[in-house]
């Protein structure tokens, strides 16, 4: 019997094995899992947004932003104790863009963005992304199981993968 | 963030926007329409899709966005079961509850969500004597967590929460459903307050649009 944790909307969420981190339905939000193959310490994050300098608040939830949100999971996990010297690998998925629109306006292709915005900042990071599975114009459920690194990706009408 | 007077105010326009909008959803359909009273509705964007009846619901969401003097979006979630049974009512066929949506029921769906859009959009601006357009409908059939994610990440800048003006539909004796949300941008909310002459106090924070 596994723990299963949830990763809501804006959240992010760190774990040891045999720990599995779920998410739900995302659309244009990107999930992004980072890993620990050594430790099999997992962590999973929810973005929103691509870019906090673009937050009118100041005091705004690192959860939500591309940048400021795998900062925050890769601190959680080194306090896990994962290794940040020991290949820390990750996996995305998400970024969708659910609905056409005539006009291809930028704030439409919020999807798009996210992942590359995750994509910089993995880059800036210097995390390699080994798998993912983004873009398209479906949603997905994404399962991560810190014990295998395996992330399970269920669509509707879209079959199932495994990354 | 906001007073009880402003609240009432933003509850009353969806009122009248609601009003108009089932009335002609109601001729459409040649249907009785009830309007359940619009709620405002401060949550956070977990709970959106909880509302929805959870992000893996199954649901068809059709998205209209509204520019103009103020900008927001609405989006009307109807969950898989109803949107087969309004298709049937829409084209007045006997379709098998196996099937896919064809391209005809889409089309009827988001023709649906156009005349409803429309409807309330027009009664918002008469009201608001605010410049507004709405653009072309768009339809998904996927996940409410999916369908909900694209307006609230528009809204993800500005704050922590969703704020939506929140109504639903029902249409009579079958009792199909549709959720109907408007997710006013932040800065819209303030000029829509302003433009039915409610004051709101100046917030000392210099909101920025977030780009958007």
């Amino acid at each position: 019997m596994s723990l299963i944790i949830r990763v809501g909307m804006a959240e992010y969420k760190a774990a040891r094995s045999p720990a599995t981190l779920v998410t739900l339905g995302l659309g244009s939000c990107v999930g992004v899992v980072l890993y620990d193959r050594v430790k099999k310490i997992g962590g999973l994050a929810h973005v929103m947004l691509p870019d906090s300098r673009l937050s009118s608040q100041k005091d705004f939830n690192p959860g939500k932003f591309a940048d400021t949100a795998i900062d925050a999971l890769l601190q959680d996990m080194l306090k896990l104790g994962a290794n940040r010297k020991s290949d820390i690998i990750s996996k995305i998925a998400g970024g969708a863009q659910m609905f056409k629109m005539k006009a291809e306006s930028s704030i439409m292709q919020i999807g798009k963005r996210n992942v590359e915005a995750v994509k910089a900042k993995l880059n800036e990071l210097d995390i390699k992304i080994v798998a993912e599975d983004v873009e398209g114009n479906y949603g997905r459920t994404i399962e991560f199981f810190c014990e295998t690194g395996e992330l399970t990706i269920k669509t509707i009408g879209h079959g199932v993968r495994i990354l | 963030m906001y007073s009880d007077l402003e609240l009432d105010a933003l509850k009353e326009i969806g009122n009248i926007g609601a009003g108009n909008a089932a009335t002609a959803l109601s001729m459409m359909l040649s249907k009785k329409i009830t309007i359940k009273v619009p709620q405002v509705k401060i949550i956070s964007f977990n709970d959106v899709s909880e509302l929805l009846g959870g992000p893996e619901k199954l649901v068809v969401g059709i998205f209209l966005r509204i520019s103009g003097d103020i900008d927001g979006n609405i989006l009307i979630v109807i969950s898989e079961e109803d949107a087969y049974a309004l298709a049937k009512t829409l084209l007045n066929n006997n379709r098998d509850i196996n099937r896919d949506f064809s391209e005809m029921e889409e089309s009827a769906l988001a023709e649906l969500g156009n005349i409803i859009g429309s409807s309330y959009v027009t009664a918002l601006s008469e009201l608001t004597k605010l410049y507004l357009k709405i653009s072309v409908p768009s339809i998904a059939f996927d996940m409410a967590g999916a369908i909900v994610s694209f307006p609230l990440s528009l809204y993800g800048y500005l704050g922590d929460t969703a704020f939506l003006i929140e109504t639903e539909f029902v249409e009579g004796l079958a009792g199909i459903k549709l959720h109907y949300l408007m997710i006013p941008d932040d800065k819209s909310l303030k000029q829509l307050l302003k433009a039915i002459g409610v004051s709101t106090f100046e917030s000392d924070n210099s909101r920025r649009n977030g780009g958007i």
